[in-house]
């Protein structure tokens, strides 16, 4: 028992030294009221992502909710066959299969976007590579030795990793794209920003309605407290 | 129908001295009458813990506390009960809001020596609402299940361990497994939602009542009993109801623009309030790369962190708030508010405060060389200004003490003062671009800015002597 906790105090003694190496990450860009934007995500998560991940803590019925489509609408455009507007975001994969076929379960996004970050889930998506070495053929930049495939290969095309030489030593320069995929990178981009949009907003469905209603909690408090403070100075006025 | 009514009230006031409790305690409850903005927060802080007790109760409807539920309910609350995402960033807001709340009034005390005679017994309660609030804070920090919270609670936990013989033993009954599991959940959920609550709410009592039976202190730390009126009214001292009730109504106003702005705007307070790794569950078997506590426990895990010794360290954090016990005691001097003690102690006040921020920093960063010697500095400062104060009181030269209670300035009033200061900073553009008719841009003024800070910082200078 004394071994076990004071390993973990060991851990959190010698944080310094485990420090993530940090990669610069690129800035997402999208607009998360951009309705168009985040249901063209959602169809992208269903083609690209379900698959393997799914989103538990969200059902389609609440997409066609929070952006007034109708019920069918969404069944026929974002969810996948078979699927009913009751049913959460749940990948077909079983955790059995995935255990043989990736070594591990690909984790739930339902809150990705904010145990990571916008511009992290972007970075990331952007950031595979060519790697032989790995047993999926690619690496990621931003999640070193990640056990996830590139699933935009067709559509983004290859990207390798180009090295400089300093002092013998090879230091990494950039990604670049080796042969084309089927998009151009603008559109790639706009695709990958609109999936991230999609996962920001799974992430915290409320957020456009929270920030709709603070106006007017914050108007009324303002209101309250002018009318408090006169109600001080009126009740204060005989006091020296 | 008014009679009836007026007889059923007399029934009740005939059988319960309600009269005299609120005479007491409200409307005749004399507060001197020089409060000023730190005297806000005692009332804010009863504000805040009847909003966590309430959006505490709303949460338990529907939060499950079993290991492999806690998490996801969680959630479910946050996007599927009605209003269940505002009662939650009440509750998560509140718990941070709590912390700065009762730091700024453990604050007040400090500087206007309220926990000296004769309220020393008033500081002691409010220590152990502090030390019941720390338990509280951390035991619901682990409800949500997430990694920061599983992760959190088995380090400090895992602390007791460090204690000779009985350690071992006793942080496995503290936690009733192993690890950190489902057992330790239940129990920390029946800890904080009704064990821990009761003894808050009765401290709460203990502490006002012990408050109203010597009276408020003030920033002139000046006893207003000495001095009454024909009537034993005390000359200085103005009823707390409806005085200073439409007054906390006001600073309650304030408070609630800044812990809505807090809540509908920036829930997270990017990291510091809701910590990203608590978005993902709890994993026994991942450890995140950096643990480290919410910022209102960060002061005393650096402290932790600071000492070599495991459990030297835990020695010194837990010496750390029961030096805070003793403060009565430690302090020599005859003279309560800062106003008119020496330089030594607003020296010593003014170092202790950036040690405990620059500790509160440390406690967030990754434990680098460099930082533990940082924070190994601090440390000694931070216990240096409680163990030296009976010696460096008592060298401190204290200015005269008036006999009544002086003037304060009102908050309002320092509005010229802050108009004329923006102006000096900022110049008028000649040809401004004009906003709105009558607002005008103004751009910023380099040997303005310059002007006022040298003198504020003169004037803080001067306000150590």
């Amino acid at each position: 028992m004394k071994t076990i906790s004071f390993s973990i105090l060991l851990l959190v003694f010698s944080l310094g030294v485990a420090a993530e190496e940090s990669v610069d990450l690129q800035q997402a860009n999208f607009d998360p009221g951009d309705r168009a934007s985040i249901l063209q995500g959602a169809k992208h998560f269903v083609k690209y992502c379900l698959g393997c991940h799914s989103l538990k803590h969200i059902r389609y019925q609440r997409i066609a909710q929070d952006f007034t489509i109708d019920n069918k609408k969404v069944l026929a455009d974002v969810a996948p066959q078979g699927a009913t507007i009751y049913d959460q975001m749940i990948t077909a994969m079983n955790a059995h299969d995935s255990m043989k076929w990736f070594g591990i379960q690909p984790p739930d996004l339902s809150l990705a976007s904010r145990s990571r970050s916008a511009d992290w889930l972007y970075s990331y998506l952007k950031s595979f590579y060519t790697d032989t070495t790995k047993p999926l053929g690619t690496n990621n930049l931003v999640f070193k030795d990640v056990g996830m495939p590139n699933v935009f290969w067709q559509v983004q095309g290859e990207q390798i990793a180009t090295y400089t030489e300093d002092d013998g030593k090879q230091e990494f320069d950039k990604l670049v794209i080796e042969s084309p995929g089927t998009m151009t990178e603008k559109e790639f981009d706009t695709m990958v920003n609109d999936l991230v949009n999609f996962l920001v907003y799974v992430g915290e469905p409320i957020k456009q309605e929270r920030q709709r209603l603070g106006k007017y909690v914050l108007f009324f408090l303002m209101m309250f407290f002018v009318i408090a403070y006169f109600l001080k100075k009126e009740y204060w006025k005989d006091i020296h | 129908m008014k009679v009836r009514l007026a007889a059923c009230g007399n029934w009740i006031l005939e059988r319960f001295p309600l009269t005299k409790l609120w005479e007491e305690h409200m409307a005749h409850y004399y507060a001197p009458k020089n409060f000023n903005f730190w005297y806000f927060f005692g009332s804010l802080a009863l504000l805040v813990l009847v909003n966590q007790i309430l959006t505490g109760i709303l949460l338990t409807m529907n939060y499950k506390p079993d290991a492999q539920l806690a998490f996801d309910s969680v959630e479910y609350i946050m996007r599927d009960v009605n209003w269940g995402w505002l009662i939650r960033y009440m509750h998560s807001t509140g718990a941070s809001a709590f912390f700065i709340v009762v730091y700024l009034h453990m604050f007040r005390g400090l500087i206007y020596g309220s926990y000296k005679q004769p309220r020393e017994l008033i500081w002691i309660f409010g220590m152990l609402i502090f030390l019941a609030l720390m338990a509280e804070a951390f035991m619901g920090y682990l409800l949500p299940w997430g990694q920061m919270s599983y992760w959190g609670a088995q380090v400090i936990i895992s602390l007791f361990s460090a204690i000779p013989i009985i350690g071992d033993d006793l942080s496995l009954w503290v936690r009733g497994d192993y690890v950190v599991s489902d057992a330790t959940l239940n129990r920390f959920f029946a800890f904080h939602v009704i064990a821990v609550p009761l003894v808050l709410v009765m401290l709460v009592f203990l502490h006002i009542v012990a408050l109203h039976e010597v009276g408020s202190n003030n920033p002139d730390g000046i006893e207003i009993k000495k001095y009454k009126d024909k009537n034993g009214i005390p000359l200085d001292g103005i009823p707390f109801h409806p005085y200073y009730t439409v007054k906390d109504v006001a600073g309650v106003g304030v408070f609630l623009i800044f812990f809505a702005a807090i809540i509908f705007y920036l829930p997270e307070v990017g990291g510091f309030f809701l910590e990203a790794d608590n978005f993902i569950p709890a994993d026994p078997l991942k450890t995140p790369e950096h643990i480290a506590p919410l910022w209102y426990f960060t002061p005393f895990y650096a402290i932790l962190r600071a000492v070599p010794d495991k459990f030297a360290g835990v020695i010194a954090m837990f010496g750390a708030i029961v030096v805070l016990f003793i403060l009565p005691w430690l302090d020599r001097s005859p003279v309560k508010s800062i106003r008119y003690r020496g330089a030594i102690f607003k020296r010593a006040l003014f170092l202790f405060v950036i040690s405990f921020v620059a500790l509160g920093y440390l406690g967030t960063q990754p434990a680098t060389p460099t930082a533990t010697l940082f924070a190994r500095l601090f440390t000694s400062i931070y216990f240096g200004f409680f163990l030296l104060m009976p010696v460096y009181t008592r060298w401190e030269k204290a200015k005269p003490v008036p006999k009544r209670l002086t003037k304060e300035p009102s908050l309002d009033g320092l509005i010229p003062a802050l108009k004329a200061a923006y102006e000096e900073m900022t110049i008028k553009p000649d040809n401004g671009f004009v906003l709105f008719g009558s607002t005008e841009f103004r751009k910023p003024n380099p040997q303005g800015i310059r002007n006022v800070l040298v003198r504020m910082a003169k004037k803080f200078k001067a306000s150590l002597d």
